[in-house]
């Protein structure tokens, strides 16, 4: 790693390791590059503290999966009981329907959420007015920006049981459904809020990768005789491919993870039985019902289990001769 | 969906045989469009405009309600009976009503404070950390770089996260808003790639000159990359401005509510708003017990707001930001 910039580093008075550590990449010792780094370090310090006290030491917390945890003993005063809260968890019925929703609904979204930004960028890719590109992309950026209360707010405001759909259609002597509160089309329900919030958004990314393709690759093509549809299939697809396979890649390894303020927000008014995912099963038995070490053990069986889809997505990545995203480099 | 079309006729034709506009093929000059790309079908002509513009209908079709909803007369929501689409009887009430002090003012003040003092604390960690580990070759930048990576494969959980804020005392404290979430690795790693963009010939030649790494970094580093800080920026205002969770799990106090957990009580939950001990009440805020749609919608427009104005500032910089971190990170 040691390149020309960081030996040009040296300070005049010092030329003799100048020239050492040129011929050895690494060779200086640490006392000297503590000398010379410390600015750097020091920058990077509030972070560094920061990440330890509000991630690294929580992540530390999680014994208290395996205690009977009460927030009087604290974690040194509490018993330590095994695996006993993840065997209740196993035999809760409640659990495994969380687990199910969240599943099917990374599923369902795959399907219907997954291709729908692909699609913009290739429609957007195609308009030849960088004026229309231009407006077309602020518009449907934009909504990524607002929080999830505003975009339930909203959803609520046009489709809710008192929303803008509803009273044209009883003012047209329709009957009129709560399409927020249905646990049966809940699904459908958090996946439009979704594309409605994000498509627009997740379009950047293949826009960026459309945007490398040579475009004498498809001059080429089209002297070629190849149509629209053969230039797309041949040149297009293929180019997007590896950006594709990435980001299905993270989704698999977020499996586990649909998001939490949506679901948080809407549980109440859908009820638990459609709306609970594993975060919201979390947050209400470890922090509403108090139950702490049992929350913790449903949190910290997810986080482990999705660490490993993680892993597992990727090095199935890198077997299948894409980059992936944990290179090591 | 077939387009087979005969090959374009690449033979340039002299100019006095140009045929009458209706017929003749426009030029690259006209259109945008590459010589050799077909032109598109009638069909395909037709389609493009009627779906990109039905996307930003859907998109901004919401806003447009509920700004015009929130400027109406309380005669004006009730003829239409709900949400207006029309503009009748425009009128500010419901914002002076809101901004006259009460709940609402309260809690923009809050998430004002908030989001500008959490913006710019996470933006200067970030900056400095971001340099600090950009240096090729500078002591521990590695392990400390796999410190920051490693926050992405593995969160906390919810409860142990909640443990520690509560050992720290931070509970309804405004800190507990900001620090849990200061760090964005994502951020970081986005300032770095761009950081680590920047030609070593200018942070050397700079250094030649005398700098420090805190000078090369304010004088050299900092102007070149007004892109990328613009963006981060925005990100982590958004991100405090938008933060619900925090205050869910933080924040029992409902006089300390930032904007976002009034508007989830009030519009999402359709619950009065909180009658705290402070001495704030809905009786303070003027309103009758069951308000009108009119400053409910005003709520919602208020928290888009300065989502709005600051957006197209920022936004000509997106594909860079995003693109760098999406790409390299």
């Amino acid at each position: 790693m040691t390149t020309v910039g960081s030996s040009l580093r040296r300070k005049p008075g010092r030329a003799r390791r100048f020239q050492s550590e040129r011929v050895k990449p690494g060779g200086a010792s640490w006392q000297h590059r503590l000398r010379r780094d410390w600015p750097l370090l020091l920058m990077t310090l509030p972070v560094i503290v920061l990440l330890g006290v509000f991630h690294y030491f929580p992540t530390l917390g999680n014994v208290i999966a395996f205690q009977d945890y009460s927030p009087y003993d604290g974690i040194r005063g509490s018993e330590f009981i095994g695996f006993a809260n993840f065997h209740r968890m196993f035999a809760e019925p409640a659990f495994w329907s969380a687990l199910w929703n969240t599943l099917a609904i990374t599923a369902f979204q795959l399907v219907f959420y997954f291709p729908v930004p692909i699609f913009l960028a290739l429609l957007l890719n195609s308009v030849l007015s960088v004026r229309i590109r231009t407006l077309v992309q602020g518009v449907v950026y934009l909504p990524h920006f607002f929080s999830w209360v505003l975009v339930v707010s909203l959803f609520q405001q046009m489709i809710g049981g008192a929303g803008l759909l509803a009273q044209s259609l009883r003012s047209h002597g329709f009957e009129a459904a709560d399409l927020m509160t249905r646990p049966d089309s809940f699904i459908v329900l958090v996946t439009a809020q979704a594309i409605w919030k994000d498509a627009g958004w997740g379009m950047i990314v293949f826009l960026a990768a459309l945007s490398t393709i040579n475009p004498a690759l498809y001059e080429a093509a089209a002297a070629d005789g190849a149509n629209r549809w053969r230039r797309m299939w041949h040149i297009t697809l293929p180019g997007l491919r590896p950006v594709i396979v990435l980001l299905l890649i993270l989704r698999l390894g977020d499996a586990l993870t649909v998001g939490f303020e949506q679901f948080i927000l809407q549980r109440s008014a859908v009820g638990g039985g459609a709306a609970e995912v594993l975060d919201t099963y979390v947050y209400y038995q470890g922090l509403l019902v108090g139950d702490f070490g049992y929350g913790a053990a449903a949190g910290l069986l997810k986080g482990l289990v999705g660490l490993v889809l993680v892993l597992a997505a990727n090095r199935f990545a890198h077997l299948i001769g894409e980059q992936g995203v944990y290179s090591r480099s | 969906m077939t387009t087979q079309q005969a090959p374009v006729r690449r033979k340039p034709q002299p100019p006095t045989a140009v045929p009458p506009r209706a017929t003749r093929r426009r030029t690259e000059e006209e259109t945008g469009r590459p010589v050799w790309e077909e032109e598109p079908s009638f069909f395909g002509r037709l389609s493009k405009p009627v779906v990109l513009g039905l996307v930003v209908l859907i998109v901004a079709f919401p806003l447009y309600v509920v700004v015009v909803t929130s400027l109406s007369s309380t005669e004006a929501v009730t003829r239409a009976g709900g949400l207006v689409i029309v503009p009748r009887e425009l009128t500010v009430a419901a914002y002076v009503q809101l901004l006259s002090g009460g709940v609402v003012t309260r809690a923009l003040m809050i998430s004002t404070l908030i989001t500008v003092i959490g913006t710019f604390l996470s933006l200067a960690i970030t900056v400095l950390a971001a340099y600090g580990l950009s240096r090729p070759g500078s002591l521990f930048h590695r392990p400390l770089l796999f410190v920051v990576l490693l926050t992405f494969l593995f969160g906390p959980g919810i409860i142990p996260s909640y443990l520690v804020v509560n050992a720290l005392g931070l509970i309804d404290s405004y800190s507990s808003l900001i620090l849990p979430t200061a760090v964005s690795a994502f951020n970081l790693i986005v300032m770095r790639s761009f950081f680590m963009g920047i030609p070593g010939e200018l942070i050397d030649s700079a250094r030649i000159d005398g700098a420090g790494e805190f000078a090369v970094l304010t004088r050299i580093v900092m102007p070149l990359s007004r892109a990328v800080v613009a963006v981060v920026g925005l990100f982590y205002a958004v991100g405090y401005w938008n933060a619900f969770f925090n205050a869910l799990l933080y924040i029992n106090d409902n006089n300390k509510w930032p904007l976002q957990m009034v508007l989830r009580t009030y519009i999402v939950q359709a619950s009065p708003l909180p009658t705290g001990a402070g001495g704030i009440s809905s009786v303070g805020l003027g309103l009758d017990p069951a308000p009108t749609l009119a400053i409910k919608m005003a709520i919602v427009v208020i928290a888009i707001v300065p989502v709005l104005v600051i957006y197209p500032f920022i936004q000509k910089h997106f594909t860079k930001g995003v693109i760098i971190g999406a790409v390299k990170g």
